[in-house]
């Protein structure tokens, strides 16, 4: 069953007939060729398809593109300026924080949401002081906020560094 | 997955009017569980009405002096609320041990509390289970069962409720406001989740069509000294083996008052009643918070896999109230 939708994907504006069933991941990768969010498990569970929907980071694959008709869609490509690369990106690259590289846009798209929320003070899981004003991003904090971006070749070593220097700035 | 019909009702009204319509129908928030299950035929409903806009995302005063959370607030904004951090923390608590970031941005405090479990026979469609598929057996009770029930299982289901924000909402004595065909009505969040006995596919008393549109958190004064604590097979991003929910209030070394909730041990959030009514009044000790975590388990019913976590709920509900009567 075939529905029309608008959908504004790294600043660029697109209309679609979709089947009702299509994932947000499906429709990006297979519809509109934007294949930097990546199908890992396709069940939520590895943080593969990560992009920021509406702002925040969410999983490409439990949305379905009708229900976010509208919606505004960062991933990985769209965070890249003109001829260089963002801030997240280019630590990445500077870390070394990947080997096969296919969980990375995944882990790059979620760091800067990340970064975003520990900005507006959410607290998280190990943060010890539940009302307190500023959340300060160390190492233990990093993990509990990425624990949803899964990364088989365990570049987690290299990955928390480079997104502690990204948060330190 | 099954074709269906995608339809944005106007309001909470048309929403709860197009289920009574269709008894195949289902409501669809954030979808993180529910379209996971759609993708693995689990369910196969032929309309989704989506209702994730069509209820409130605020969480307000009430006039008795508690809060009402709108249905539609995500996870995230409700572990991250000023009000809810300082005067619930039990609750932001259970929040943020659940699922990951990404999924806490899309979920829903109404969905959240309609989570199907995470029986892996419930998810395998090639064996048996009486959740998925009445009356076919349950393979649980002879299979792999270390993640479930101990306590209030039946001979039909063993299937543990995966929710942490719900077992924190147990403890805080919150009600669910709930709008069906024939208008509103307001049940205690212990009514909401049943027990499986010989109906396993039903895991709450909602009847078709009936839509969750807010949560009520009671003033609870003391509910600022509370604590959740889980205990999981890796730091962050699984479910809870055992967890538990504990509210404390203490005066000159006494237990005046006192909530517990247990969750990964049974098919709803389980409230410790006999636990809290051993304690009031007690001093509160060590060996008192210990004495009264026993009389709550006294019932459980451990499978071949599980019985550590009868020690297991033991020691967090010890360790919990200790933390909480010494932090005053």
């Amino acid at each position: 069953m075939d529905q029309e939708i608008t959908i504004k994907v790294d600043g660029k504006e697109h209309d679609l007939t979709v089947d009702t069933r299509t994932t947000l991941l499906d429709a990006l990768r297979e519809r509109l060729g934007v294949t930097s969010p990546k199908k890992g498990c396709d069940h939520g569970q590895c943080g593969a398809c990560t992009v920021l929907l509406d702002g925040r980071r969410a999983n490409s694959c439990l949305a379905l593109a009708v229900a976010h008709d509208g919606a505004e869609i960062v991933t990985a490509e769209g965070l890249a300026g003109d001829g260089y690369l963002h801030q997240m990106q280019q630590a990445f690259v500077e870390h070394d924080a990947f080997q096969c590289g296919y969980c990375t846009p995944g882990q790059i798209v979620s760091a800067v949401g990340m970064l975003e929320e520990a900005q507006a003070g959410w607290p998280s899981h190990v943060t010890g002081n539940l009302n307190t004003e500023e959340i300060v991003l160390d190492d233990e904090e990093i993990r509990e906020r990425m624990s949803g971006n899964l990364c088989r070749c365990a570049a987690y070593a290299t990955i928390v560094p480079a997104i502690r220097e990204v948060s330190g700035r | 997955m099954k074709p269906y019909s995608y339809v944005r009702a106007r309001d909470v009204g048309g929403a709860v009017a197009a289920l009574a319509e269709a008894p195949d129908a289902a409501f669809l928030a954030g979808g993180t569980n529910l379209i996971d299950l759609m993708k693995l035929e689990l369910m196969t409903p032929d309309v989704l009405v989506d209702v994730r806009r069509l209820t409130s995302e605020s969480i307000e005063e009430s006039p008795d002096g508690g809060v009402r959370i709108g249905a539609a607030i995500t996870n995230s904004d409700l572990a991250a609320d000023r009000t809810i951090r300082s005067r619930y923390p039990v609750l932001s608590q259970a929040l943020l041990s659940g699922a990951s970031g990404q999924l806490r941005n899309l979920a829903t405090t109404g969905g959240n509390l309609l989570q199907r479990t995470r029986c892996v026979y419930f998810y395998d469609t090639t064996t048996p289970c009486n959740k998925r598929e009445p009356g076919s057996g349950c393979s649980a009770i002879e299979g792999h069962n270390k993640n479930h029930a101990i306590l209030g299982a039946s001979e039909h289901c063993v299937a543990t409720h995966p929710s942490d924000m719900a077992v924190a909402m147990a403890a805080l004595d919150a009600f669910v406001l709930v709008r069906g065909h024939d208008g509103e009505r307001r049940i205690p969040i212990e009514e909401l989740h049943r027990l499986p006995g010989d109906e396993p596919q039903r895991d709450t008393t909602l009847e078709h069509g009936e839509l969750i549109t807010a949560a009520d958190l009671p003033p609870l004064p003391f509910a600022f000294n509370s604590k959740y604590r889980k205990v999981r097979e890796r730091a962050s991003y699984a479910f809870a083996l055992v967890s538990v929910a504990a509210v404390l209030d203490v005066e000159e070394g006494t237990v005046r008052d006192v909530r517990l909730a247990l969750g990964g041990v049974a098919h709803k959030p389980w409230r410790a009643t006999k636990a809290e009514q051993a304690l009031r009044d007690a001093p509160a000790n060590e060996a008192n918070f210990r004495a009264a975590a026993d009389i709550e388990l006294e019932d459980a019913e451990p499978l071949r896999e599980n019985a550590f976590k009868v020690l297991l709920a033991r020691n967090i509900i010890t360790r919990t109230l200790l933390e909480l009567s010494e932090e005053r």
